[in-house]
């Protein structure tokens, strides 16, 4: 039996895609994440190995499917295709083997929804004490701030969207305050 | 709100951030020849002064780092942050403007 054959199955507890007046709401399929934890050099032989570039500070570097996003000095969130979870977790250890570092698996950890559209600047503003200009938030940025009271990873991927990860349990009410959000757009 | 320059982040709202004490409080390198008395007085005695103080804080809600910061706690003003691990500033340099 396969490992892949032994995990637990997942279900989203995320409300289903809905369009709001000027912003579509999705849920982020089921991803592989990891958080990596060390020096620079690390981040840099990580990103080797997924076929990225260490991504610079407050933003992130990505392809069609994987991700790196900054989250501190020293930490990055790794995203991935699910299924890629267990040969790419292999992968990345074998190749920081000699590296001291950190990478720990938080797929089950973070869910993440994805906002679309020309409203989506103004729901976000809701929960979120930054300035989302695109002057001071411009496409690529990513961060780690607060909606509300959680904190959330937000990463704006193009002028009008979004994706806003936060931690599994927070969801219910992140993704509450954008229902009551956008019933005020 | 208050924005506060997280050395890493730039400025950020101040809801993002914890306090963490004085900073600058060292820990001796050999604990185990330290009296009582200068042990009590790094576990406890802190400055509490009236005007700059240099004290810790943490992005907790952002990246995460602590940092240190140059305080006035009679305005709240904060006049200089900056990593940890970097030397403390003149206090009366500081006051007077002429660091950056």
């Amino acid at each position: 039996m396969g490992e892949s054959s032994m995990m637990a199955e997942r279900r989203s507890i995320l409300p289903a895609a809905v369009a709001w007046h000027g912003v579509r709401y999705e849920p982020v399929e089921a991803m592989a994440r990891f958080v990596l934890r060390g020096s620079d050099a690390v981040c840099s032989t990580a990103a080797e190995v997924i076929g990225l570039s260490n991504p610079s500070v407050l933003r992130a570097s990505h392809d069609e499917h994987r991700a790196i996003l900054w989250q501190g000095p020293d930490e990055w969130l790794i995203l991935a295709p699910e299924v890629e979870r267990v040969a790419l977790l292999q992968r990345l250890e074998t190749a920081l083997a000699q590296a001291p570092h950190a990478l720990v698996d938080v797929s089950h950890r973070n869910v993440a929804v994805r906002l679309e559209g020309e409203a989506a600047t103004r729901l976000l503003a809701t929960g979120i004490m930054l300035d989302l200009d695109e002057a001071a938030f411009p496409v690529g940025m990513t961060t780690r701030t607060l909606f509300g009271k959680a904190d959330v990873t937000l990463w704006r991927q193009a002028p009008q969207r979004f994706h806003l990860e936060t931690w599994r349990s927070f969801a219910p009410y992140v993704i509450g305050l954008l229902q009551a959000g956008a019933r005020g757009l | 709100m208050l924005l506060i320059e997280c050395p890493y982040c730039g400025p950020r709202p101040e809801l993002e951030f914890r306090y963490g004490g004085e900073a600058h409080v060292a820990r001796a390198a050999d604990p185990a020849t330290v009296d009582d008395e200068h042990w009590t007085a790094f576990l406890f005695w802190r400055g509490n002064p009236k005007g700059l103080h240099f004290e810790r804080w943490r992005h907790a809600s952002g990246c995460g780092r602590f940092f240190n910061c140059a305080r006035d706690t009679v305005s709240d003003v904060i006049v200089k942050t900056y990593k940890a691990g970097e030397p403390k500033p003149d206090a009366a340099r500081l006051m007077t403007g002429t660091t950056p």
